[in-house]
């Protein structure tokens, strides 16, 4: 267990004055922030609040925003996509293995499908997979290039409250497995609470509240909820 | 199950299950649409066709001067292959519209790629194209006659063009339509620039090139024809050139069923290429 709690004293991620501006409207307006290696972290927001471009600048895919600030990530980064961004033109098992490598990729390909429930589905054309099957696949392509960090940008959005519900169950124990840090994009106070073990909510560019979940408790749920639909500025009784 | 006592007391008892039947019994809605495909429909027309031919051919309803009858045309047909002399024009038609359909499908598909995946090919390739487009090909004849000389070279070139333009166009355009999505995906992925063409960009621009190829495979016959119509010493057109002059409407005749056939056999054949590389549509479609 040395090198786990070694990883546990040196951030994954490490994020100092991170600014990000679109056409002159700062989005990200200084963010520091550090994710521990093996943390599953949540990162709340409302819809245009920068969630999204925070994570994209951690992904290294915001080409072309103006920004300052230093920002490190390890080297294996995979993300999660809303939609599961499968190519239409090819099969399961290639989609998995996209810019994977080596001899043994395609065992590791099978092995990362059947984790996630679709052994046995390597031949099929995403357009035959249903929706939750079709983000299973793009989990699996995730993991089998065995990320240090997982970025997941509402991946269950798209998805109806059932298969919701079953995927959280999966990326929950996927993550106990292969202990990545994680780092989950939502909108969704309550997947936010189940999941994650720190949520933060970014807000006018920062990030405005951090919060360690402990579900242990009795009521903890509901007691988090408030305290993040509160910070988030939403009231539930009626108006 | 609870009537089994009273039946036998009642008649009725049975009756009022299938009157509810009738009561629930929903009439279909009028079908207003065409119904059912008939078997062998493609055919029936032109079969009825050549039936009206050859039946007023039959009938000495038709001047054999202007429209000789259908046996006459197969019959100068088979007498031209024998002869060997069909056999030689088309193979010469073939090598030309080959040639210069090859040539042009190379030149669409590299011109497409530089331009595609990259701005500096874009700069240099995408504008001069669409004014190559914008004059019409068949207007650089005189022109290609005085640079190339009237042997096969200038009408090569001319059906390469007819060839390139459509397939340059329709690849271009699905290059720079692939989705932006996939694009992002592949620099997550970490492919690199080589995987990224082979994997993304090309299986995705891959319907856009069979449009333009199907155009293509048109284009290479329409210039043909036009070509050996107006300067040709041989070949399928310079054999009906000819007996235009000679007033034989049978071997034009001919001529225009090989043209046909032409057309007929390349097209299906790209369909079913078309087929089989874009499988994975299918799945989509039905």
């Amino acid at each position: 267990m040395a090198p786990h709690t070694e990883q546990l004293t040196r951030p994954a991620v490490r994020l100092r004055g991170l600014t990000r501006s679109f056409e002159g409207r700062t989005v990200l307006d200084g963010v520091d922030l550090d994710l521990p290696a093996g943390q599953f972290t949540a990162l709340l927001g409302h819809s245009g609040s920068g969630k999204s471009t925070l994570l994209r600048a951690i992904a290294g895919i915001d080409h072309g925003v103006a920004g300052s600030g230093t920002l490190t990530a390890p080297e294996r980064v995979s993300v999660v996509f809303q939609d599961s961004r499968l190519l239409p033109w090819r099969r399961i098992l290639p989609n998995v293995l996209l810019g994977l490598d080596g001899k043994d990729a395609g065992e590791r390909g099978r092995a990362a499908l059947a984790e996630v429930g679709l052994g046995g589905r390597e031949r099929a054309w995403p357009s035959e997979l249903s929706g939750g099957e079709q983000q299973r696949a793009a989990l699996a392509r995730s993991l089998v290039r065995e990320p240090e960090l997982l970025l997941a940008d509402e991946p269950f959005g798209a998805l109806d409250a059932l298969t919701r519900i079953k995927m959280h169950a999966l990326l929950r124990q996927l993550w106990e497995r292969h202990r990545p840090s994680v780092l989950l994009v939502t909108h969704d106070v309550d997947e936010a609470i189940v999941l994650a073990d720190r949520v933060l909510v970014l807000e006018d560019g920062r990030i405005g509240l951090d919060l360690t979940v402990d579900r242990d408790g009795p009521d903890a749920h509901r007691a988090y909820r408030g305290r993040l639909l509160k910070a988030l500025g939403v009231s539930e009784d009626a108006p | 199950m609870t009537t089994t006592t009273t039946t036998k007391t009642t008649t009725t008892a049975p009756a009022p299950p299938a009157t509810v039947e009738e009561e629930h019994q929903v009439r279909r809605r009028r079908r207003l649409s065409p119904g059912k495909r008939l078997p062998a429909t493609r055919i029936t027309g032109p079969l009825l066709v050549l039936a009206l031919w050859a039946a007023a051919s039959a009938a000495g309803q038709l001047d054999p001067g202007a429209i000789p009858a259908p046996w006459t045309v197969v019959e100068t047909g088979i007498r031209l292959w024998t002869e060997g002399t069909l056999t030689d024009d088309v193979l010469t038609s073939l090598q030309r519209a080959g040639a210069g359909f090859a040539i042009g499908l190379t030149a669409g598909v590299v011109l497409a790629l530089a331009s595609g995946l990259s701005r500096i090919g874009e700069a240099l390739i995408d504008g001069s194209v669409q004014l190559n487009r914008a004059v019409p090909t068949l207007g650089l004849i005189p022109l290609f006659i005085l640079w190339l000389g009237i042997g096969e070279t200038f009408k090569i070139a001319i059906i390469a063009i007819v060839v390139y333009i459509p397939i340059y166009l329709n690849t271009h355009a699905a290059l720079s339509g692939i989705d932006h999505r996939f694009v992002e995906l592949a620099e997550v992925q970490g492919l690199s620039r080589f995987a990224f063409v082979r994997q993304v960009v090309v299986p995705g621009a891959l319907p856009g090139f069979f449009v333009g190829l199907r155009l293509g495979v048109t284009g290479s016959w329409l210039g043909l024809v036009v070509l050996e119509q107006i300067n040709a010493t041989s070949g399928l057109g310079y054999m009906m050139f000819q007996a235009q002059n000679y007033g034989q409407t049978d071997v034009i005749l001919v001529g225009l069923v090989v043209y046909g056939l032409f057309g007929l056999v390349s097209d299906t054949a790209v369909r079913a290429i078309e087929r089989r590389v874009l499988s994975w549509r299918r799945t989509l479609s039905s």
